[in-house]
């Protein structure tokens, strides 16, 4: 295996074959759209198992960088450099086990330019994994950026009504913030003179410095994660996205300010990490009251859940800056779940879209009674999303409440808070859902999940209830490298003590 | 056996829930269905408690006292927590209690629900309630401990919103979720302060090390206090919000839209008591803060008064029985206060048969009146209805205290060690408990007079329809009643007299210096007689009022007015609540909806941006005019303002 470049088959190998072979496809629209459909599955499904292996040879015992290839280019500033540590793997097997359920997903959604589509999805897996694998800073730009096209394109294209609005306000959003953490990728290029991410976490950057590379990767990631106030373009791009476009979205795109956080702030900012924190946690406590309290006010609900994500990440950044083992690892944990449940959450919303067209609370109630599986499992990730213990929702945000509390008690009293704000506004929009009387005429002969959209849901609920009940093996994962940054953390903010001790 | 107790319930919820989905062809289909998942899950209740009778016999009898380690859950740090069944003396008493209760409501059920077109899923909701029970009280650490709390209580907003249709089931389930979920809140906070300060959540590990950590202080929202009280009363917030003692305890009349069935399961045997339970199990925290007692014995005392005072004007028969809950729950916290933790265990076994026993036969009046559950359209029904009428009776009775049904025996030691407390609040604890004790037996009777005495109110339809309950309702009342008759005197002398120090063992600790419950023996006669006789006055009065001059409660309505309406709205905490809580967060929302989204980050940010984009190009547009002196104008102001600047730098 060791040879095996496994990293370079998963982000490019195998999405580009299957984007060249639904370029080939030629015909009848319906037969171009379904075998589009086929290759998109096969590729993406391919692609998955494939990257089960990395899990399979995952070496839990160490921190280092593993599976790791490196490629350097005669003249140029950068490198190819890939591999994953406990940090990313995870995120890598979130992405390829989303994709081919976003494939299954749109199958009824999605009529018009499926081949495009299809296309789109498999460029925006590989620009999602290489983002997590990317070793080299200036990778990780062009792939942290590249994701944005397709996901512009799935939204402009087809997406809902307000579509342009809704694409431009999140291509803008995520640009602004993205001009900054170029500028600052440049300034560590100039004072470090390496790309290398690695050996920019082992550089040390001066202290005031410090605090300006760290407010400009924060203008990025806050954009992406995203934290209150920059969080207005996602209830935006989620409700005019389709069912799809927000999985994505929801499961993966948002986790990419986490990951941030964890990969370069962290690591590579430590004095100025200490000195922001108040500031992140301040922002995160808004973030996770104010959008409960709006999500409460909803009427839409992609809506509501789009405002419940940005609550739940509120958890993950409280969680990472808590710089506890269990805070991180919470952090990570929270993130990972909220890939899962918000996904599904979405995928949920898009079954009864997909039958009456409609995202309006109101347009619904009752719906127990026509479509019991459906309610079975809108319930399973409703309390996922409260985080009720034996979910993966609770291991999350409660290892983020336990390391937040070690760090400061206030922060994780106020943060639990979100955990009744965030039952209140899921209960109220189940009730209103799925219980009451079926009055509606238009309801009346609303059916039942199909095969393939219990096919979809399967998985995630296994992986729902798996995280929630042994979360072991996920846990296994991180606590390396968890273990590893906060060691070197430790470090790094005793070597500035020292030197500040001298100078004067 | 020790497992089997604990996951039979589980496998019967899970079978019944299964069976819930497979939509019959035909009604003979349907109700095939229907009986298989009766008898699964009535079958593994069963086997479940020969199974706890069983390991309660291995664990208090022959004192094989264990831990049954199933798997790791969650391992982060120093943060380690199991998936673990703890056997001692309090869990097996606790396990063999909610079996035994449980199983008895199952069967119940069967009998009680068979009009309901969906009894699969009832019977798998019972169940799966029942495991999250056991799982609560068999927790060896306080995570496991609060995933069985949860559990219970999402169970019950399942159980409680289980007619669906119905709004105010809905509003009710949710209610009961989100008041508990206030109270989890405390809850959490006070496993995370455990963690601080133990760096272990891991209940032998921390009563291990609580005796150290007895004069420690825990710096923690924003000062120094003293770590063990802290934690208690952060986790009693919990018990407060599971348990319904005052302020927390809205949820709890509202509960009763669920089928009977649940009102006794959850309000007579289980999730109810188990903050009291958390409580008795957390005692070697408890006692090294004499602050968390104090503020347990408190509030304890407090709600057995003020629940007992609204549940004399309830004409709900479900809510009185209801706010008697309530009020009982009010005396097992004031016993767990003064450190009489055995009593407070003692009245919460003996309550949960005859509180069950009370509910289970309102129910057996509510079928027998075709659902009617208003007392003021029932009255004399005790021809119709003897053998219910009769259970409610001994129901009633060791309820109110009387000599020698059970409720005699678990009240009299809590009041009794309230009085031996010899401290202020253990003195209001007592002289509360007495006035708690005169208002239930008075609301007990005046339950049972306006039910089965005086004339029939109900219309003749309903009247034509009344009938004495199937056997398999009957059946579980009468292994109820004898509960409610034998245990008080059987299990005294364990739980609380000479041979509970070898009963208890190490399940519960209490130092040397709280001797209310020693002393408890020792008290003067006319403490041990008050109880008593302040029962027979409130069952007199009742008599008095709604059997003898039934125009004497109209009249104190009347006359005062004021205190009736206070107590009629339950002391007004549902319209605080809405004024304080509810208004407000929807308020809130769409406020930050609508303007803080919408005005001011929009506004300033994207949107402003694109809108001042677009006025500078219009701007831009307009100034090109095409006119040349617009052009050579707009020339000389910027070498003007270009030379002013260059000048004034240069000079300064």
């Amino acid at each position: 295996m060791s040879d095996f470049p496994i990293l370079s088959v998963i982000i490019f190998f195998i999405p580009l074959t299957g984007v060249l072979l639904i370029l080939m496809i030629r015909g009848e629209e319906e037969i171009v759209a379904r075998n589009a459909r086929n290759v998109a599955l096969w590729t993406s499904s391919i692609n998955f198992v494939m990257s089960l292996f990395l899990w399979v040879g995952f070496d839990t015992s160490t921190a280092a960088f593993q599976f790791e290839e490196n490629l350097q280019w005669e003249g140029a500033f950068f490198s190819y450099r890939v591999g994953v540590d406990g940090i990313s793997m995870l995120f890598v097997l979130l992405t390829t086990l989303l994709t081919p359920i976003c494939v299954l997903a749109s199958v009824e959604a999605i009529k018009s330019r499926v081949k495009e589509y299809m296309i789109a999805f498999l460029i925006m897996e590989t620009m999602m994994v290489g983002m997590f694998c990317a070793l080299d800073i200036v990778l990780f730009y062009i792939f942290f950026e590249g994701v944005l096209i397709p996901m512009f394109l799935v939204i402009g294209v087809w997406g809902g009504p307000r579509r342009i609005y809704a694409a431009f306000k999140f291509f803008l959003f995520t640009l602004v913030g993205s001009v900054l953490m170029l500028v600052a990728i440049l300034t560590m290029y100039l004072t470090a003179g390496t790309t290398d991410i690695p050996a920019l976490m082992a550089h040390g950057f001066s202290p005031a410095l410090q605090n300006w590379l760290w407010l400009a990767f924060l203008a990025s990631f806050a954009v992406k994660l995203p934290m209150w106030p920059v969080h207005t373009w996602l209830p935006d791009a989620h409700v005019e996205a389709p069912t799809a476009g927000s999985v994505m979205l929801a499961g993966v795109l948002l986790k990419f300010g986490a990951y941030g956080f964890l990969r370069f702030s962290l690591p590579m900012f430590p004095d100025a990490t200490v000195f922001f924190t108040p500031l992140i946690y301040t922002l995160s406590i808004v973030a996770v009251i104010y959008t409960s309290l709006v999500a409460l006010a909803q009427e839409d609900m992609k809506k509501l859940i789009a405002y419940s994500s940005v609550a739940h990440m509120g958890f993950v950044t409280v969680g990472a800056f808590s710089l506890t083992t269990q805070g991180l690892q919470g952090a990570l944990f929270q993130a990972l779940s909220h890939g899962v449940v918000s996904a599904a959450l979405f995928l949920i919303v898009g079954v009864v879209y997909d039958r009456m067209h409609s995202r309006e609370i109101s347009a619904y109630e009752g719906l127990v009674q026509r479509m019991p599986a459906y309610a079975l499992i809108f319930m399973l990730f409703m309390l996922a999303s409260v985080g009720l213990p034996g979910t993966s929702g609770f291991v999350g945000e409660f290892l983020v409440l336990v390391g937040a509390f070690q760090a400061n008690s206030w922060v994780a009293a106020l943060t639990a808070t979100g955990v009744i704000l965030g039952a209140t506004y899921m209960l109220y929009l189940y009730r209103r859902v799925i219980f009451g009387k079926l009055t509606k005429d238009s309801l009346k002969g609303i059916l039942d999940l199909s095969p393939r959209e219990i096919a979809v849901f399967a998985p995630l609920v296994l992986l729902m209830v798996v995280m929630g009940v042994y979360p072991g093996p996920f846990l296994e994962v991180m606590e390396a490298s968890v273990d590893n940054l906060l060691r070197d953390f430790e470090l790094a903010r005793a070597a500035t003590g020292t030197l500040a001790q001298a100078s004067p | 056996m020790h497992v089997a107790a604990v996951f039979l319930p589980l496998l019967g919820a899970i079978i019944a829930g299964v069976l819930s989905f497979i939509a019959p062809a035909d009604k003979e289909r349907g109700n095939r269905i229907d009986r298989a998942a009766q008898w699964v899950t009535c079958g593994a209740m069963l086997l479940a408690a020969v199974a706890a009778a069983f390991v309660f016999v291995d664990v208090v009898v022959d004192k094989n006292e264990t831990t049954v380690h199933l798997a790791t859950w969650i391992d982060s740090g120093a943060f380690e927590v199991s998936w673990a069944l703890k056997w001692d003396t309090l869990s097996a008493v606790m396990v063999l209690m909610v079996t035994v209760v449980s199983a008895m409501i199952h069967i119940y059920s069967v009998g009680y629900m068979h009009h309901d077109p969906s009894i699969p899923r009832f019977m798998a909701y019972l169940s799966l309630f029942t495991f999250f029970m056991l799982m609560l009280v068999t927790a060896d650490n306080l995570v496991q401990l609060y995933f069985g709390w949860e559990g219970v209580g999402l169970t019950s907003y399942l159980l409680i919103g289980f007619w669906y249709t119905r709004p105010s089931a809905n509003a009710a389930a949710i209610k009961a979720f989100l008041v508990n979920r206030v109270g989890d809140f405390g809850f959490a906070l006070g496993v995370f302060a455990t963690f601080l300060l133990f760096q272990s959540v891991h209940l032998d590990t921390i009563f291990a090390a609580a005796g150290d950590q007895a004069q420690t202080t825990l710096g923690v929202f924003g000062g120094e206090f003293h770590a063990l009280t802290v934690i208690c009363l952060l986790l009693f917030v919990g018990a407060m919000g599971k348990s319904a003692q005052i302020g927390l305890h809205t949820w709890l009349p509202d509960a009763m839209e669920g089928p009977t069935p649940v009102s006794a399961l959850i309000h007579a045997a289980t999730m109810v008591t188990a903050g009291v339970f958390m409580v008795a199990r957390l005692s070697p925290l408890f006692e090294f803060s004499d602050t968390a007692l104090m503020v347990v014995t408190i509030v304890g005392a407090t709600t057995a008064f003020f629940a007992a005072t609204i549940g004399c004007v309830q004409n709900d028969i479900k809510r009185v029985i209801a706010y008697s809950t309530c009020s009982q729950l009010g005396y097992m916290f004031f016993a767990c206060g003064v450190s009489a933790y055995s009593a407070g265990i003692f009245h919460l076994v003996t309550h949960a048969f005859f509180k069950a026993l009370l509910f289970l036969g309102a129910g057996s009046v509510i079928h027998a009146m075709s659902d009617e559950q208003d007392m003021r359209s029932m009255g004399g029904l005790w021809r119709m209805i003897p053998v219910t009428y009769v259970l409610m009776w001994i129901g009633s009775l060791a309820l109110a205290g009387v000599w020698p049904f059970s409720g005699f025996y678990s009240k009299d030691i809590v009041l009794e060690a309230a009085y031996a407390a010899d401290t202020g609040v253990g003195t209001y604890a007592f002289w509360l408990g007495i006035g708690a004790a005169l208002l239930t037996a008075f609301y007990s009777w005046r339950l049972l007079i306006m039910t089965f005495h005086g004339a029939p109110r109900a219309d003749d339809r309903v009247l034509a329809h009344v009938h004495e309950s199937p056997k398999v309702m009957i059946l579980p009342l009468i292994v109820l009643a004898i509960g409610a008759i034998f245990v008080g005197m059987l299990a005294y002398p364990y739980f609380v007299g000479e041979a509970s120090p070898e009963f208890w063992e190490a399940a519960i600790l209490i130092l040397p210096e709280h001797t209310a419950l020693e002393d408890a023996h020792h008290v003067p006669a006319w403490v041990k007689w008050l109880p008593l006789g302040v029962g027979l006055v409130g069952i007199a009065l009742a008599v008095l009022m709604y059997g003898l001059v039934p125009s004497l409660p109209g009249l104190l309505a009347e006359r005062l007015h004021g205190l009736y309406r206070f107590l009629l709205n339950k002391w007004y905490f549902d319209e605080l609540y809405d004024a304080l809580f509810v208004r407000p967060a929807f308020y809130l929302g769409r406020r930050f909806w609508k303007v803080g989204d919408g005005t001011l980050i929009d506004g300033l940010g994207p949107d402003g941006v694109a809108a001042t984009a677009v006025t500078i190009a219009r701007r831009a547009a307009r100034l090109q005019t095409g006119y040349v002196y617009h052009y050579a104008f707009a020339m000389l102001t910027g070498v003007v303002v270009i030379v002013s600047w260059y000048l004034l730098w240069q000079s300064g």
